[in-house]
């Protein structure tokens, strides 16, 4: 029987660790590489030039390198649900692989690609290589439940089976007799398109500076691993100004787009490690940019809702203010403050900002100053930001705007003070904002104080060359934190004057926490792992949990701490409460997750 | 509610349970109709408005109990504009009906508005048409931009004093962010001096000092304060500390920099002291939003600050002023300070603030060794201990993954240091 085989790029626009298009090779007569532009996939509507530029060039990456095995790439037009009948008959496929995409619309899309294959007899090769893990055993390990704290995450991971190794690159070998047919007019029909064919005017367009491709991603892990060994120091680098620009050795991008499989790198990071460290066990830590990733995906997979904060059992419903006016402000770089704005000159012009610089953009837009929702900054950062996809971005908005995971809203990050911290000479923002390039260090953060000679010097009057600061930053700051408390006392029920109390703790539970400390003398490296009473989210005893709440005011009074007199609110308000706390009262611990005796 | 009605008709074996031997088997539909409004109102309370509002449409017994003036005690009125809010409002026609049927039964009262005026109108309309109601609590809340500041302030006076004047039994007001001014204070201590027990008016620009004093003075009963620094003074702590005066419980303090070069004024050390000896257990809770140099006036002298929380970044020198002066510290909260290790100045801390259970420290560095040793200085008492990672500062003792070990022993939990994403 004849096999004809499609692998269906989407993400893992790769060669190599490319497992579901390795499998479908085997004992296969044809092979067919189809990307799907697919204009009306969720979210892709909202992409700007650079996203479009970079995944372009990966799709050309790829047709280059399909070239040296006697194949191409086919990019198709249209939506997956009409073209792969029209495939499964033109091409007689017998066969159809593809990477397995954890997020929630993908999940879906893909159901319904299954269905269509085996209603015409086409059989499906899916494996998953996007991530370390397999998502939904993470899930499983710990009761069903996502963790919604990290420190959980880890803990879960340390028990999870190694990462698998890297699948076997496609080469000449791997691919045998398998053969691809391609057409003279195979250009015509299948080229990858250029950034004008898809409408976008290039004139002025300076040259990427994160270039799309496999081969890049493949050089630039080699760079990353190099300076690695060359520092032969795994802690996490200390933040300085230089940090801030685009780096020959960043790898975001291409782990988002699948050009650099995440499995790869972490099995080169390990191996790296022992070579340097005389093979002890790599800490956790070690791989903490690939972990966060898993984290967000694995929160991400079984919501749907995920990226809104309505109808999102794990976001925190906050009263952010609708300011279209403000958010153009923001998303442009005109707020008045060269910090900010140099971040978003960055963002637009390269798509990519170091993650320092995201969190204070975030905490910016949302719980800092514009007190706007973090869904609006999230929709920008997805134009925008190459490394962006729906479940990282999604999840890290809420995490920096304190909208889940149980952050603490404490710490605000100035748009002066943070940069200045950072940068003091205020190179960056002589960089992004040429216009305030004759601004001394001294001002360069907050032009506005400067004195009008100073300014005059500087060829730039603020108010006239370049904004005046659109906020207060103390005023602002001041209401939006009183804003946070209120939020969350509301959540935690807490009444008391702490601070820090408001926000319900992600630590174990203080009363267990006596007996069950450190495991007894364990002080090897697998103690970075929790022992004892694993972290949980869950352990909220302390407070007082009760989604409805009584109008009786007589009631109320008795239950408050130091505000006696503090009226309560509407029951009617019950409904904007989060079902958080529904979550926090199903205790995961007796569900197969042990105390932690190792 | 339809689980209800099926019950009514459940099996044979409990309905004989439930019937008296005399009665009609018609009757048992109409036990539920029939419940004591002591009971169904016991029940109401504990159901959300509208599924007490469904509740109310079954029959005309349980209407009658909606309907009961102690289900109208409390309501928060929510007033969002679908332009300016994500949250939804009360629906204009409950209001209406509130205000028709309920409005001399409201108690405890609170508004929540978004950032545009029409919500803030809409909240003073309602005010306006309170003249019903003895209000026991009235609480007029942003939940974004202060709306109401963007009132004339005639508008909104002329509705709060509608309150002030008819209620008449004011125990908790919180009016922060409004353009209250000193004559409606008057008006607020003429009619409500004998009840006030709480009063938050943060950053209400139109009070002076001789505002505030002029409640401190009347209202003995007052035992909840907030206001921003600039009302704050030595007349006023004497007047809260007076004999007629009950204890204070809470006073909260934000000292908030309008413009650079800000010059801020001293408050005795005689007058805090004053305040401690009348009320021994005040909690003083100061919030800071200052440039770094503007901090001049502060903890030169000891202050019974219970709960301190800094905005922006504050400096080695004033964080070291904090540990020689405020012995009854309770919480620290760093929100920055820059790249000199904190180290001697914590551990400072640690040793003359031996109530300090909780710390929060943002955008700092502690070399760990130091850190450690703080938290075994600190002991079990540090129940919130709240530190970003990139605040430890690794060194020749102890390095990131094993700081929180050592750090989990001293506190006999497990800790670990508060993480942001490096994705």
């Amino acid at each position: 029987m004849v096999v004809n085989t499609i692998h269906w790029f989407r993400k893992g626009l790769r060669l190599h660790d490319n497992p579901s298009l390795r499998d479908s090779i085997i004992r296969a007569d044809t092979l067919r590489c189809v990307y799907i532009l697919d204009p009306w996939f969720a979210g892709s509507s909202n992409v700007g030039i650079n996203r479009w530029r970079f995944l372009l060039q990966c799709l050309e990456d790829l047709d280059a390198s399909l070239r040296k095995l006697n194949s191409r790439l086919f990019v198709i037009r249209g939506q997956p649900t009409d073209v792969f009948p029209r495939l499964f008959k033109e091409w007689k496929i017998t066969r159809l692989s593809y990477e397995y995409d954890s997020e929630p619309f993908g999940k879906d899309r893909d159901a319904a690609i299954k269905k269509l294959a085996t209603e015409a007899g086409v059989e499906v090769f899916v494996r998953i290589s996007h991530t370390l893990y397999d998502l939904d055993k993470i899930i499983e390990l710990n009761g069903g439940q996502s963790p919604l704290t990290y420190k959980r995450f880890q803990m879960l991971i340390s028990r999870m089976d190694l990462v698998e190794i890297p699948a076997e690159t496609i080469t000449a070998v791997v691919m045998g007799k398998c053969a691809t047919p391609v057409s003279d007019d195979h250009d015509d029909k299948f080229g990858v398109p250029s950034l004008e064919e898809l409408g976008f005017e290039t004139d002025g367009l300076s040259s990427a500076v994160w270039p799309g491709g496999e081969t890049e991603a493949l050089t630039r892990l080699e760079r990353h691993l190099e300076r690695k060994a060359w520092v032969a120091n795994f802690e996490r680098p200390r933040m300085n100004a230089n940090s801030l620009l685009a780096s020959p050795t960043g790898l975001s991008p291409y782990l988002r787009f699948g050009c650099l499989s995440c499995r790869l790198f972490h099995f080169k990071l390990t191996d790296l490690y022992r070579k340097v460290k005389k093979n002890c066990v790599p800490p956790l830590s070690l791989y903490g940019q690939l972990l966060w990733r898993e984290f967000f995906y694995m929160t991400a997979t079984n919501n749907p809702h995920f990226d809104k904060m309505e109808f999102n059992p794990i976001c925190v419903q906050i009263p952010w203010d609708r300011n279209p006016e403000a958010l153009a402000k923001w998303s442009e770089g005109r707020t008045g403050f060269p910090w900010i704005d140099a971040i978003m000159t960055q963002l637009r012009q390269e798509g990519w900002i170091h993650h320092l610089a995201r969190h204070a953009v975030a905490c910016f837009l949302t719980r800092g100053d514009l007190w706007i929702s973090w869904e609006e900054g999230m929709k920008v950062f997805e134009e925008l930001l190459l490394d962006a996809d729906w479940s990282v971005n999604a999840g890290s908005w809420m995490w920096l705007s304190c909208s889940s995971f149980f952050q603490q809203f404490f710490h605000c990050y100035c748009p002066v003070g943070f940069g200045r911290r950072t940068d003091p000479n205020g190179d960056y923002i002589r960089h992004y904002l040429p216009i305030l390039r004759g601004f001394p260090a001294k001002f360069i953060y907050d032009p506005w104080n400067a004195p009008e000679s100073v300014q005059k010097i500087a060829k730039c009057i603020i108010g006239v060359h370049y904004p005046k600061p659109m906020v207060n930053h103390a005023e602002a700051s001041r209401i939006n934190i009183e804003r946070m408390k209120q939020i969350y006392q509301q959540l935690s029920c807490y009444r008391g004057l702490g601070l820090l109390a408001t926000v319900p703790s992600n630590a174990t539970n203080n009363g267990d926490g006596n007996g069950a400390g450190p495991s007894s003398g364990d002080n090897t490296q697998e103690s970075t792992h929790i022992t004892g009473k694993p972290t949980s989210a869950l352990s909220y005893s302390s407070y007082n949990s009760s989604l409805e709440m009584s109008d009786n005011a007589e009631s109320f009074c008795c239950n408050l701490g130091v505000s006696k007199c503090f009226h309560q609110p509407n029951p009617l308000h019950v409904k904007y409460i989060p079902k958080i706390l529904e979550i926090m009262q199903t205790s995961p611990q007796s569900n197969g997750v042990d105390d932690g005796s190792v | 509610m339809k689980r209800l009605s099926r019950e009514c008709e459940g099996p044979a074996d409990s309905c004989k349970r439930a019937r008296q031997p005399a009665e009609d088997p018609g009757d048992l539909l109409s036990n539920w109709a029939r419940l004591p409004q002591e009971i169904l109102l016991h029940i109401f309370q504990y159901l959300p408005l509208l599924d007490r509002a469904f509740a109310s449409l079954v029959c005309r017994g349980w209407n009658q109990a909606f309907h009961m003036p102690e289900l109208w005690r409390c309501f928060e009125f929510e007033l969002n504009q679908p332009a300016s809010s994500y949250l939804k409002a009360t629906h204009p026609d409950l209001i209406k009906q509130i205000i028709k049927r309920h409005s001399n039964h409201l108690q405890y009262v609170s508004f929540k508005v978004d950032s545009s005026t029409e919500s803030a109108e809409a909240a003073c309309d309602i005010l306006s048409q309170l003249v019903n109601c003895s209000l026991k609590t009235l609480g007029l809340i942003s939940t974004a931009r202060p709306s109401f500041m963007e009132l004339p302030k005639s508008h909104f006076i002329s509705a709060l004093t509608v309150v002030f004047v008819n209620s008449k039994s004011l125990s908790s007001l919180k009016i922060d962010d409004t353009p209250v001014d000193d004559p409606s204070l008057k008006i607020l201590v003429a009619n409500n001096s004998d009840t006030l027990k709480l009063l938050k008016m943060s950053s209400c620009p139109h009070v002076s000092p001789a505002g505030i004093l002029c409640v401190a003075d009347q209202c003995h009963g007052l035992r909840e304060l907030a206001l921003n620094y600039h009302l704050l003074s030595d007349e006023l702590l004497l007047a809260l500390s007076s004999e007629k005066h009950v204890h204070l419980e809470h006073l909260r303090i934000d000292v908030v920099s309008e413009n650079p070069d800000q010059q801020f004024h001293t408050i005795k050390k005689s007058s805090w002291d004053a305040m401690v000896r009348h009320s021994p257990k005040v909690n003083l809770v100061m919030y800071f939003f200052l440039y770094e140099d503007e901090f001049g006036p502060f903890f030169r002298d000891e202050i019974p600050v219970t709960h301190l929380y800094f905005g922006r970044s504050v400096s080695k020198e004033v964080l070291g002023r904090v540990g020689m002066n405020c012995p009854r510290l309770v919480e620290l909260v760093v929100c920055a300070n820059g790249l000199r290790p904190l180290d001697e100045e914590l551990i400072r801390i640690a040793e003359r603030c031996q109530h300090l259970s909780a710390i929060g420290l943002g955008e700092c560095e502690v070399s760990c060794s130091a850190f450690v040793e703080f938290v075994k200085m600190c002991g079990r008492r540090l129940s919130q201990l709240s530190i970003m990672e990139e605040v430890l500062i690794p060194d020749h003792k102890y390095s990131l993954d094993e700081i929180h070990w050592e750090v989990s022993k001293h506190l006999g939990r497990v800790w670990f240091p508060d993480m942001m994403p490096t994705w």
